[in-house]
């Protein structure tokens, strides 16, 4: 189910200076062996800009205390950086209010949050659950985990041979009243960009609310919560230039007033007695323990500089890059891609398999010439299962990732043929 | 000729010996290597001294851990259980006959985890060595 954006990919419309976007990235000047690095697994982990580097070093160089804690400078500044932190990742993700951000270690961990505070409390016996054929395992585990204690039930929606979600099925899940949606922005598999406003609308439509796993989307496209109207939307930092150990869960003020506690332990209180506790206010109520202050740091100034450069125009060269690495894989015979043609919901990654070589193989091949991509199920088996394969090889793309790149990748792989002999 | 693909490897890999399920078979085990989703089912068949008289592997694997169960189970036959399970490593990386880097580990090693679980009846208590996180390699950055 493509939504209905703009038929033409205009290329070089963006204006992204490459040259000083790749100078903000120290690891891009890697040497493998006697090749330059050509990084095709940001998907997986993205290179880290200096700027959120330098500011995780002068926090730790001058600034470190913890948070919400000690009366004196230090911990004012740690508290004032944190939260500043906390409304940088709001402002990014289109939230009303800063105290609908809740810092977590990654998307996964604010999926397992959602699930277990908000499943928990409000998911039971023959509840149903939709999740769909393309979501990686952090968006399915712990639904299966819910299910498994609530006695609830999950329905899938299938993957078309496109690629895409498939409307029926959807629509049929929704006919049998779930309580929640979950579905990825961004397949981390097959690279398409799914309407999620859309979808946002057909879910509340059936009286659930729609969690969306953002990992893949938050380095790539513009986000805004209110615009896509969903009620729980999930980032993590690494994938978007930042540290990790850090991420981030959106979720409406009074969704999370009314969720129990996740976690046990300090910050989260308000009150602790020896008979028992009461919790604090959001987001404090959701983040027991010291949290990873330097990290939220360095995830607030990967996205201000990912505002710096304009999410419009990071789109914009990610499509382009998508589209230039479909036009040159389509050019390798016996290589076939997985997830949609180009289109402006084709972004990366893009996921292939060779003929007569095994993707761990591809992948090592390619890491000769100094280009590194992802070999594997990539954490999502069942949508493996449903292209009828074990494995795939992987490349995806970051905001630095230019043509002459994709043009290595493509030498490297008919370096592999070659070996094979296919 | 290449390092690491040599001619040997690559004809295990596209031309695995014993590969299939056996009809008749005494001890099986299926196994994945979770890093990649590669999966490896071993069919062992015993005579009546207990020793192995057939062998054979199916599965989907890149070609380290298909050449390398390829060319094990080549080595099988006359041994007992207890002999199998005293197999080390090095038989395999010996059959193999090239460096494996501390990512290829699992792959070379899925066939011999495969079979000792077999063995076993249960899977394998098992550590690769060498592999990620190595305390050795902690210094590195």
């Amino acid at each position: 189910m493509a939504s209905s954006t703009p038929e033409t990919v205009a290329p070089q419309s963006h204006g992204l200076d490459i040259e000083r976007i790749r100078n903000a990235f120290p690891t891009l000047s890697r040497m493998i062996g006697d090749e330059p690095l050509v990084y095709l697994d940001s998907g997986a982990s993205a290179q880290r800009v200096l700027a959120s580097i330098e500011a995780v070093d002068r926090y730790e160089r001058r600034h470190h205390a913890n948070v919400h804690r000690g009366s004196h400078t230090l911990s004012g500044e740690a508290t004032d950086a944190y939260e500043g932190a906390r409304a940088t990742v709001a402002d990014h993700l289109g939230a009303r209010d800063r105290r609908e951000i809740v810092f977590v270690r990654n998307a996964t961990e604010a999926i397992n949050l959602v699930a277990r505070a908000w499943g928990g409390a409000n998911v039971g016996a023959g509840d149903r659950i939709v999740l769909t054929e393309m979501e990686h395992h952090s968006n399915i585990v712990p639904w299966q985990q819910l299910a498994a204690a609530s006695g609830a039930a999950i329905d899938w929606v299938g993957v078309d041979d496109r690629g895409e979600l498939i409307r029926e099925e959807l629509e049929a899940a929704l006919a049998r009243e779930p309580k929640l949606v979950a579905v990825t922005h961004i397949s981390n598999v097959l690279g398409t960009l799914n309407p999620i406003a859309e979808i946002a609308s057909m879910a509340h439509d059936a009286g659930a609310l729609i969690l969306v796993d953002g990992a893949q989307a938050m380095p790539k496209t513009a986000i805004d919560v209110a615009e896509l109207d969903v009620d729980f939307y999930a980032v993590t930092g690494h994938k978007a230039y930042g540290p990790t150990g850090i991420g981030a869960l959106w979720t409406r003020l009074e969704l999370l007033r009314a969720m129990p506690p996740f976690l046990g332990g300090g910050s989260m209180i308000r009150k602790v007695t020896t008979e028992g506790f009461t919790s604090a206010d959001p987001p404090a109520k959701f983040e027991a323990g010291t949290p990873a202050i330097a990290q939220a740091i360095g995830l607030a100034a990967a996205t201000r500089w990912l505002d710096m450069v304009g999410m419009d125009s990071v789109l914009a060269h990610e499509r382009e890059i998508a589209a230039y690495s479909l036009e040159r894989l389509a050019e390798v015979p016996g290589l076939r891609v997985f997830g949609p043609p180009a289109s402006p919901d084709r972004v990366g990654p893009v996921s292939f398999e060779v003929d007569g070589i095994h993707p761990h193989d591809v992948a090592e091949i390619l890491d000769r010439h100094g280009v590194a991509v992802r070999a594997g199920h990539h954490c999502a088996q069942p949508l493996m299962q449903r292209l009828g394969i074990a494995a795939t090889a992987r490349a995806s793309f970051g905001v630095y990732t230019t043509t002459g790149e994709i043009d290595r990748f493509i030498d490297a792989i008919g370096d592999a043929k070659r070996v094979f002999g296919v | 000729m290449d390092e690491l693909y040599r001619d040997q490897i690559l004809e295990h890999y596209k031309r695995p010996h014993h590969f299939g399920r056996l009809d008749d078979y005494d001890l099986d085990f299926e196994d994945t290597n979770p890093f990649c989703g590669d999966e490896q089912h071993v069919f062992i068949k015993l005579d009546d001294d207990g020793r192995v008289s057939e062998v054979s592997f199916e599965g989907q694997g890149c070609a380290i851990s298909t050449a390398a169960t390829s060319l094990l189970t080549d080595e099988l036959t006359g041994m007992t259980r207890e002999e199998l399970l005293r197999l080390p490593k090095e038989t395999v990386l010996e059959l193999l006959g090239i460096e494996i880097s501390a990512t290829r580990m699992k792959c070379a090693m899925l066939g011999l985890k495969v079979i000792k679980s077999a063995s076993l009846g249960e899977p394998a208590d098992w550590e690769d060595e060498g592999e990620e996180g190595d305390p050795a390699e902690a210094g590195v950055v």
